[in-house]
């Protein structure tokens, strides 16, 4: 990414008018991924002095600010105590400590990156989004949007829930994106199911979602025909790391896997 | 642009363009322990210390240093050396292209956590690419080194 004008905001309703001045503006957010860009920005927006970065417990919900940087969600006992530290898990697979450092949680969100880790395991957690103008969207709502995101993240709200998770990253080597990731939560019986990283950006399988809850108590026959429908509806591609079938063979094995082991936790 | 920061307890004044990274500019006033190697963070040469926590370098926007407290392995040359030496005591110290990075994270550990296991090394220590030793010998020095600065 080229950038010609740096500015530093100093209250969200700033950073807002400068997101919005022109469509050539830009929030560079932690700034991890900015080489992967070729883009211009004509004005860069840098949130890092607002007070962004942190992870607060309430009564319902654990609250994480936008700038926090990932490996402080790797750290925090509150989110590790959701879904069975599904976020967690999932997070501290993404290469190592000090691009973790970096790497903020609102920049993951808000590029809606196809190889995203985050993306998946916050979709199944059925996270929240707030935003300093639009106000409290889902993340799914989020994902619908289509184009170019013109207000300032605030914060990302996870339900606390009683429910368990299960995460799965494969990749070639601990460091490289995804080939395919895949989670699997269940809280008070209803399932949701994501995959990610197809190689586009994660997407909520509905038709799998719609049969396993449609069931009282899920068999193992179930599960066949769940993981069978995830291969059937969820549109799968190649790139240079994976080719479309083997992602669907992936995608088949794991959902399996994780509809089971949720199962057997919830039970 | 003029960005106000300490490198390695001295405060320097970098003038820097709005998209250049800190790997450039370090290199540029002469921190050449700062390497570049892959420099799309997924190597860990470049790792430096920012208010003592390891990031890589050649993704943080210089312009973000404004007030931060910077350290290269310039900064720390008593703990370079004690961990050099216990590189070179087991072997680990071969090209020796991704120590300086190494190093850093090390001294980051140390200062961040008292008891380190073997997991929590390796897992602190994944990003860090070495295409000489393997990592044996390495975490077998660092746990040495981290064992004698615990004395």
């Amino acid at each position: 990414m080229k950038i010609s004008n740096y500015h530093k905001a100093n209250s969200l309703q700033d950073a807002y008018e400068v997101l919005t001045e022109s469509r050539n503006h830009a929030i560079i957010a932690g700034g991890g991924w900015l080489k992967l860009s070729s883009r211009t920005v004509e004005k860069a927006v840098d949130l890092s002095d607002l007070p962004l970065d942190y992870v607060n417990e309430t009564e319902n919900a654990v609250e994480i600010g936008s700038m926090t940087p990932l490996q402080k969600i790797v750290e925090s006992e509150s989110v590790k105590s959701l879904c069975k530290g599904m976020l967690t898990q999932a997070v501290a697979q993404i290469m190592g400590v000090s691009l973790r450092n970096l790497v903020t949680i609102g920049g993951s969100v808000v590029g809606k990156f196809g190889f995203s880790d985050v993306l998946t395991p916050l979709l199944a957690m059925e996270a929240k989004l707030v935003f300093y103008k639009q106000g409290e969207i889902t993340l799914t709502e989020f994902m619908a949007q289509r184009g170019r995101t013109d207000d300032v993240l605030e914060k990302i709200v996870l339900p606390k829930t009683k429910g368990t998770g299960y995460f799965k990253k494969v990749a070639k080597t601990p460091l490289d994106f995804s080939i395919l990731n895949l989670a699997v939560a269940v809280s008070d019986g209803h399932y949701k199911i994501v995959v990610g990283s197809r190689p586009s950006v994660a997407t909520l399988c509905e038709e799998a979602m719609d049969y396993v809850n449609g069931k009282k108590t899920l068999s193992d026959d179930d599960v066949e025909k769940a993981a069978t429908l995830v291969c059937e509806n969820v549109k799968f591609g190649q790139n240079p790391r994976a080719s479309e079938e083997y992602r669907k063979e992936l995608a088949y094995v794991y959902t399996k896997r994780g509809l089971k082991e949720v199962r057997d936790c919830e039970s | 642009m003029k960005v106000n920061t300490t490198i390695n307890g001295m405060k320097r004044i970098l003038d820097v363009k709005p998209d250049e990274y800190l790997l450039d500019t370090l290199r540029r006033h002469n921190y050449l322990s700062v390497r570049r190697g892959c420099d799309t963070t997924s190597c860990g040469v470049c790792t430096i210390l920012i208010d003592d926590k390891p990031v890589p370098s050649c993704a943080f926007l210089s312009v973000r240093a404004e007030g931060k407290r910077i350290t290269t392995v310039e900064g720390i040359p008593k703990e370079a050396e004690k961990l050099s030496e216990h590189f070179g005591a087991t072997g680990a110290d071969q090209c020796g292209f991704c120590n300086p990075g190494i190093a850093l994270s090390v001294y980051a550990l140390k200062k961040s956590q008292k008891k380190v296991t073997a997991e929590t090394l390796k897992h602190y220590l994944t990003g860090h690419l070495c295409r000489c030793t393997g990592y044996q010998s390495q975490h077998k020095a660092i746990k040495e080194y981290l064992g004698d600065s615990n004395e």
